[in-house]
């Protein structure tokens, strides 16, 4: 019973997590339909800004808990600058390109926001332990656990119905709901398509910054910080269906849940299970879990 | 009177000669390519301060400002110009860098290299373009243990060392402990440390036990909540760790707040690296090691070299050195020791080859301690290799440890001729304890 609790809440934990990281991508690819690679750097770039501004506040003297407001200051500062820069200066110059050609160029992106991180912030790496160390540690299931590790939980939960909220409560939602159903359609009644994808691409970026700065505080911030997650989130995306939220929730948990279960029962599995749960959903359904078939164009 | 002409005659030539031969060696320069992680991940732990060790030391060589036995300018007379080589990327451009290093910009000698999977990649192509390469850093044991090598040296010790000396401390020290579990990188150096603890353990310690709970995580993965809790949840008394880079330090902060270091002895190949940088925040109790005379583990290690090299570092570079400034610096000593002692036999500037042959099983004296070539042909070095807890000094307002105990060499790896395997599993004979 101890063991499956752990295991229950250190999927849990890590699936949350993942979430986070990945919910922007997929919201981007579904508006916008672009594979977008620079989601690491905005990543990166989170959790730099984050790591950084708590530096600055612990160094001042300042109360601890603004820790926790630079955390999402951070994130909502790059998403604007990063998201607002990429969109305006680059993508809108590629939208009726090939995909694929979008795509190198969202990779030729993050290879330069790379480099731009150790200009600015150096090679030695950023620590910001100071809001994990101030939420403290609790007995759960007879295992200590850090309570800032368990706040993810609190945190994806919170992303994940402002989304659907967003999506389905709001005339926003409704828009740009027209937006993924049919660009074309949607523009010829008058909707601001331009407008849906520069506001689409900040969230999603301030997303993926989120997703950094808020893991800042358990990790060492050093250069090449978004290199993996660009993986770990396009499997997550692609198990649940690329640019379905819902599928993002669900491979989340389908891949924290098994790698947890691994780490527990057959740690030497721990790096396959992730892309073996991926392989064998992409065999039995192609477009993910959560994505409608669609026929092909021709 | 013709017999004093032609002495005269005879010296005259022969000062010219040796004046001739003095100029080349000053106006020749050995180009050095020094290859660290610049960037990624392993930069700010171990390439960058491992970069600037190298060039603390070669700045000192060139000047002639180093202590005995290396007051002599330059290698062999040769002042070194070099360049400074990022080794990340993967071992594709590791390699492919190495060529262009050798085959384009034409470096007369590489020194470098932090990981153990870039040095299993490079080894063959080494020997392939025959060019001088000293590993500086890197540990997994199969470089010479698979193959002869003709071109590539290593000055420190390897993995082994690092391992079967963990154990001889576990035993020395924690004689209580007789189930362990570990949590390491999922490549070479991962592997091999603890495949080499493991069976120095078993091989030194009655009745110890291995969990089936060792974890493998992916290298650089930086998260470890879930294998903290499977660790914490294992009966386990002592956790082996040989983490290095961001993820050592990563794991340190999440392990902290978990308590995962009072509740368990936690045993650290290379927290050594993290020692200066995490200051009060390193937990005290690790058992740390340094993958040999390194670092925190030499801080007061008080002969002329050492004294002359922490001094300097901390001036220049406003910390104390950890292990990879250490380990590059002695990689470029025993450099200049083989570039010197050729340049003696051969009268003046030696040839690659005989450098080669200078450096082949020689001894070297580096900066806190006696490094001997001695295994792989010559080619792999032997040194001590220690342990101590780490404990947190107040007054001095930084990491200091306790209850340091080094190994001899002769200890803690194989005779020449044996591999690492074989040696533990057959009960390490003629290991030399005393």
């Amino acid at each position: 019973m101890q063991t499956a609790i752990t295991i229950l809440l250190d999927g849990l934990v890590f699936s949350s997590y993942l979430f986070i990281v990945s919910v922007g991508l997929t919201v981007i690819f579904g508006v916008m339909k672009i594979l977008n690679v620079t989601h690491g750097s905005f990543y990166a770039w989170g959790a730099y800004a984050a790591a950084f501004l708590i530096g600055v506040a612990f160094d001042a003297g300042w109360p601890d808990w603004l820790g926790f407001v630079a955390i999402f200051a951070a994130a909502i500062a790059v998403g604007l600058v990063l998201g607002l820069i990429l969109e305006r200066g680059i993508l809108r110059f590629m939208y009726h390109r090939d995909e694929v050609l979008i795509v190198l160029a969202t990779f030729g992106t993050f290879l330069v926001l790379e480099d731009v991180i150790l200009l600015v912030f150096g090679v030695d790496p950023y620590f910001a332990y100071q809001p994990m160390m101030l939420l403290g540690a609790s007995e759960i299931g007879g295992v200590s656990r850090d309570n800032y590790s368990l706040s993810l939980i609190a945190l994806a939960l919170v992303v994940a119905l402002v989304c659907w909220l967003g999506l389905v409560k709001t005339r926003w939602g409704k828009i740009l709901r027209a937006v993924i159903f049919d660009r074309e359609m949607a523009e010829s009644m008058g909707i601001n398509v331009t407008m849906v994808y520069i506001v689409t691409f900040v969230i999603g970026a301030m997303l993926g910054a989120l997703g950094g700065a808020y893991i800042s505080p358990t990790v060492s911030v050093a250069p090449g910080f978004g290199i993996d997650v660009i993986v770990l989130s396009f499997a997550v995306v692609v198990i649940g269906g690329m640019g379905s939220i819902p599928g993002a929730i669900i491979g989340a948990l389908a891949v924290g849940l098994s790698r947890a279960l691994a780490v527990h029962e057959a740690p030497q599995l721990e790096l396959f299970v992730i892309y073996a749960v991926m392989a064998v959903v992409l065999v039995f359904r192609p477009e993910g879990l959560f994505a409608p078939a669609k026929p092909r164009k021709i | 009177m013709n017999h004093v002409k032609w002495l005269i005659g005879g010296l005259a030539a022969s000062a010219m000669a040796l004046a001739a031969s003095a100029g080349v060696a000053q106006d020749k320069t050995v180009k050095m390519s020094v290859v660290s992680f610049l960037s990624g991940p392993g930069a700010g732990p171990f390439g960058v301060p491992g970069r600037n060790g190298a060039e603390l030391i070669i700045a000192a060589i060139n000047a002639g400002q180093l202590p005995a036995p290396y007051d002599k300018p330059g290698l062999a007379g040769a002042m070194i110009d070099v360049e400074y080589v990022d080794e990340s990327g993967g071992n594709t451009k590791v390699v492919a860098e190495y060529r262009n290093m050798v085959q384009k910009r034409g470096a007369d000698v590489v020194v470098g290299y932090v990981s153990s999977g870039s040095c299993a990649a490079l080894a063959p192509v080494i020997d392939e373009l025959k060019k001088l390469t000293v590993l500086a850093v890197c540990g997994t044991p199969r470089i010479f243990e698979e193959s002869d090598r003709t071109h590539v040296f290593r000055t420190m010790g390897h993995a082994t060392g690092d391992n079967v000396a963990a154990a001889h401390y576990v035993k020395e020290k924690f004689p209580d402990v007789k189930k362990y579990v570990g949590i390491n990188q999922n490549y070479a150096w991962g592997q091999d440390s603890w495949r080499d603890f493991d069976l120095g353990m078993k091989a030194l310690v009655e009745g110890a036990t291995p969990s089936d709970k060792v974890q493998w995580p992916k290298l650089f993965q930086g998260q470890y909540g879930t294998e903290i809790s499977a660790l914490l949840l294992d009966d386990a008394q002592l956790i082996h760790s040989s983490f290095w880079d961001g993820d050592l330090e990563s794991f340190i902060f999440q392990g902290t707040t978990r308590g995962i270091f009072q509740k368990k002895k936690v045993l650290m190949t290379v927290a050594g690296t993290a020692a200066y940088r995490l200051g009060k925040r390193m937990p005290e109790g690790i058992i740390l090691g340094a993958r040999g005379p390194y670092g925190v583990l030499v801080r007061d290690n008080d002969s002329p070299l050492n004294s002359w090299f922490v001094q300097a570092y901390f001036d220049r570079y406003g910390t104390y050195p950890s292990g990879p400034p250490y380990q590059y610096a002695q990689a470029i000593l025993g450099l200049k020791a083989a570039y010197d002692k050729a340049g003696e036999a051969a009268g003046g500037f030696p040839t690659q080859d005989q450098v080669i042959a200078a450096f082949k099983g020689s001894t070297f004296e580096s900066l806190a301690g006696t490094v001997k070539m001695a295994l792989g042909n010559g080619h792999q070095a032997i040194t001590e290799n220690g342990y101590g807890i780490t404990k947190y000094d107040a007054d001095k307002g930084e990491v200091t440890v306790t209850d340091v105990k080094f190994y001899p060499a002769e200890c803690v790896l194989p005779p020449a001729g044996t591999d690492s395997v074989s040696w533990i599993e057959g009960g390490m004979k003629g290991a030399k304890c005393n």
